[in-house]
C-alpha cells in the first residue's frame, strides 16, 4: 500500500486538506497527517512516498487522487525539502514540522525527539542555564530579552513552588509560527518546558492558547497526555483564553491563568520573583521554548555560531498578508527586509508593487521598500524605529491607505485595551477621532470647556492640520512613555511609522502632506 | 475560566442568573465572576444564533481584501458585524486573527476555518447555512 503524507494543520485544512486525504484514503492508500510544511501556496499538499524518497504534489484538489497515485499530476514538485523556498532555511527549531505524525512518539524519538530533555537531565540546573545562556538566545516572543537570564532569576529564587508558563496567544496579526509549530511538533514544545522546569527547579507547566486556535488546543491536549510520562514529574497543562489579544501580554496572561480579567500588572514585581499565583515564573514564548532542545541536544555553540550581531541563532519569519510565498521561513539573523519579501517571498501576490510591509504584528511598524536593506536583527529594526516583535512580515501592495491602517491601528488597541492605564484606554480613542479628522479634513468644534468665559485665552474650536499632526505626536508620545505595557505604549508605531514614512496619505489637501513631511 | 468555557460549551452562552452559582462555588463575588464575564470577547451574555460566522479583520487579511468581504457578508445576512439575526439563524462576528495569515481573507464558519475567501465562495457557503 502506498503511504502518503497530508498536513492536518489549519491552514491546510482551510484550503480543503481534509477532502483531500479522505479521496486518497479511500482510493486504497495509507494516509499519514501531518503538520504543515510552511508554505502555503502548496497546501493541500501530498507527499507520495516512493523508493527514491518522497515526491510532493501540490496544490492537489481531491478530485486529483489517482493522478496523484499514479505520479501523473501536473503539479509535481518532487522532492520539497529540496525547493529552493526549504532549501535556503536554517530549520533549527522546525526541524520536524511537516516531516512527522505530530502526536507520534515513535515519529519523534526516531527524529531524535528527547534527546535535549535527556541531555539537560543529565546536567545540574545551573549548567542547563548555563548552555541557555552560551546560546545567546532571546526571547522570541517580542521584547527580546534573554532567556538564560530570566531562567537565572527564577533558579535563584527560592519558593516551595515555581511554574513554568508557556505563552502561546499568538495574537499578532501575520503571525502564525506558534501554531504551525503546536499542530506541527507539540513534543518539541514539551520538551523544551520540560528542560525548563528541570533548569529552575519548576513541577508545573501552563501553556495558554487562544481560543481562536481550536486545532493546536486539541493537538497540545493530546501530545500532553500521551507524553505525560516521559516528562514525569513535570506536569503540563492546557489553558484556553477567550479572545482577549492584551493576555498576551505576560502579566495579563497570567492573571488570566489565574481566572481573573486579563489586566497588565504593574512591574515590578516581575514574574520571574512573584509570577503566577505570587510565585517565581519563567514565562516564555513557544518559539522561545522550542528552541531549547536543539540547544542542549546540538550544544550551545552550534545554535550561536549563525546570527547576526547580538541576535544569535534563527528566527522562524512569517510571511503574510498580500505575499506570494507565503510562509514560514526559519533562518539566522541579518538576512535583510527586502531579501526576504522580495526574494524569498516572491512580491506581493497581487502582481502590484509593494507600498508598506508591517514587522512585528498589529504593534509594528510599517516600512517603506526604500528600508528595504534593512538587516533582520533585534537592534537594527529598534534604531530604525520598529521591532522584530515575533518576527511577522506583513506585506501591502499598492492599494493600501496608511491613514486608514494608522486609524486601525488606534481602533484595534481601544478595543483591546484591558483599561488598566490611561494613556492606553483614552489615548487610543483619541488618536482614532484625531486620525478621522485627518482623513475627513473635518475641522473640530470648540468644547464645553473651551467656551467657558474664563477661557478667553484659549484658541478654542478648529485646529489647522498642522497642530492635528503636533497632537497626534504628543499623544503617541505620551502613549508610548506613559502606558504600562507593550499594547499601549507600541500602538504608536504603526502610527508614527505611517506618518512619517507615507505622509502623503494623511490629508485630503497638499498643505498637509507638506506640513508632515517636515 | 475553565468552569467558563464548559458552560458556555453546553448553553451557548452564560446567563446573568447563572452567575450567582459561579460566585458561590469558587467562593468569589459576583461582582468578580461577571468582571471576568464581560472582560473577554468570547464569552457571550446572550445566545448566539444557530450558526457562527467568524470574519477576519486583523491586517493581514485586511492586505488580502478582507474590507470587501466583510461588507458582502453584511449585506447578504443583513447583519452587522456582532449581530445576531433575528430569527436566531446565524451570527455574524469579527475575529482578530485566525493565524492564517499567507491565504486570507480568511473565515470560521461553525468551527471549520476557510482561507482564501471570494464572493463566489462566501455566497456559497452562506447560502449552505440553514
Amino acid at each position: 500500500m502506498t503511504r502518503v503524507y497530508v498536513s492536518k494543520d489549519m491552514a491546510a485544512i482551510a484550503l480543503g486538506a481534509d477532502a483531500v486525504a479522505q479521496a486518497l484514503s479511500d482510493a486504497g492508500a495509507q494516509v499519514v497527517r501531518t503538520g504543515s510544511r510552511g508554505l502555503f501556496r502548496l497546501e493541500p499538499l501530498v507527499e507520495v512516498e516512493t523508493p527514491e524518497g518522497r515526491v510532493g504534489f501540490g496544490p492537489v484538489a481531491a478530485a486529483d487522487a489517482a493522478l496523484v497515485l499514479d505520479g501523473s499530476h501536473p503539479a509535481r514538485l518532487g522532492d520539497v525539502s529540496a525547493m529552493s523556498f526549504f532549501a535556503r532555511q536554517q530549520r533549527f527549531t522546525f526541524a520536524h514540522c511537516g516531516v512527522i505524525d505530530p502526536l507520534s512518539l515513535d515519529d519523534y524519538e526516531a527524529h531524535g525527539g528527547w534527546r535535549g530533555l535527556t541531555a539537560a537531565r543529565a546536567l545540574p540546573p545551573q549548567a542547563a542555564i548555563d548552555a541557555v545562556k552560551a546560546s545567546g538566545l532571546r526571547g522570541r516572543g517580542g521584547a527580546g530579552f534573554p532567556t538564560g537570564i530570566k531562567w537565572q532569576t527564577v533558579h535563584d529564587a527560592s519558593a516551595p513552588l515555581k511554574y513554568v508558563v508557556c505563552n502561546a496567544d499568538e495574537g499578532d496579526s501575520g503571525t502564525f509560527a506558534d501554531r504551525l509549530l503546536m499542530e506541527g511538533d507539540p513534543f518539541c514544545l514539551i520538551e523544551g518546558m520540560a528542560i525548563a522546569g528541570h533548569a529552575v527547579g519548576a513541577e508545573r507547566g501552563y501553556i495558554y492558547i487562544r481560543s481562536e486556535y481550536p486545532f493546536a488546543i486539541r493537538t497540545m491536549r493530546e501530545a500532553i497526555a500521551r507524553a505525560a510520562a516521559i516528562v514525569a514529574p513535570f506536569m503540563l497543562e492546557v489553558r484556553v483564553g477567550a479572545g482577549a489579544y492584551v493576555c498576551g501580554e505576560e502579566t495579563a496572561l497570567l492573571d488570566s491563568i489565574e481566572g481573573k480579567r486579563g489586566e497588565v500588572r504593574a512591574k515590578p514585581p516581575l514574574p520571574a520573583i512573584a509570577g503566577l499565583f505570587g510565585r517565581p515564573t519563567v514565562i516564555n514564548n513557544v518559539l522561545s521554548l522550542a528552541a531549547v532542545p536543539f540547544i542542549l541536544s546540538e550544544g550551545a555553540d552550534a545554535y550561536a555560531a549563525i546570527g547576526f550581531g547580538r541576535s544569535r541563532g534563527t528566527v522562524p519569519v512569517q510571511l503574510a498578508g498580500n505575499v506570494r510565498n507565503g510562509g514560514l521561513f526559519e533562518v539566522g539573523f541579518g538576512m535583510t527586509l527586502g531579501e526576504l519579501v522580495m526574494d524569498i517571498g516572491g512580491g506581493t501576490d497581487s502582481g502590484r508593487p509593494v507600498k508598506a510591509v508591517q514587522v512585528g504584528g498589529p504593534l509594528g511598524a510599517y516600512f517603506p521598500p526604500s528600508m528595504f536593506d534593512l538587516p533582520f536583527d533585534y537592534e537594527a529594526f529598534a534604531a530604525a524605529g520598529g521591532l522584530i516583535g515575533h518576527a511577522g512580515i506583513t506585506v501591502f501592495d499598492d492599494s493600501v491607505d496608511m491613514a486608514h491602517m494608522a486609524r486601525f491601528a488606534m481602533e484595534f488597541c481601544a478595543h483591546e485595551s484591558c483599561g488598566k492605564c490611561t494613556p492606553c484606554r483614552i489615548g487610543s480613542t483619541r488618536g482614532v477621532e484625531l486620525i478621522d479628522r485627518l482623513i475627513t479634513g473635518e475641522r473640530r468644534g470648540a468644547d464645553a470647556v473651551e467656551r467657558l468665559p474664563q477661557m478667553r485665552n484659549v484658541a478654542g474650536g478648529a485646529r489647522p492640520a498642522e497642530q492635528e499632526i503636533e497632537l497626534l505626536r504628543d499623544l503617541c508620545d505620551t502613549m508610548k512613555f506613559g502606558s504600562l505595557c507593550a499594547l499601549g505604549g507600541l500602538t504608536p508605531y504603526p502610527v508614527l511609522s505611517a506618518l512619517d514614512h507615507f505622509p502623503q496619505d494623511f490629508g485630503a489637501g497638499a498643505p498637509i502632506s507638506s506640513a508632515a513631511a517636515e | 475560566m475553565p468552569l467558563l468555557h464548559a458552560l458556555q460549551e453546553e448553553f451557548g452562552y452564560i446567563d446573568d442568573l447563572m452567575v450567582p452559582a459561579i460566585a458561590s462555588a469558587l467562593n468569589i463575588s459576583r461582582a468578580d465572576v461577571h468582571g471576568v464575564v464581560t472582560f473577554y470577547h468570547d464569552f457571550r451574555r446572550q445566545p448566539a444564533g444557530r450558526h457562527r460566522v467568524q470574519l477576519c479583520r486583523a491586517e493581514a487579511c485586511q492586505a488580502r481584501g478582507a474590507a470587501a468581504i466583510e461588507r458582502l457578508a453584511s449585506e447578504r445576512l443583513d447583519l452587522r458585524m456582532g449581530e445576531t439575526s433575528a430569527d436566531g439563524r446565524v451570527t455574524l462576528d469579527a475575529v482578530y486573527c485566525l493565524g492564517l495569515c499567507a491565504t486570507g481573507p480568511n473565515a470560521m464558519i461553525d468551527d471549520v476555518p476557510v482561507s482564501r475567501l471570494d464572493p463566489t465562495t462566501l455566497d456559497r457557503l452562506l447560502g449552505d447555512l440553514r
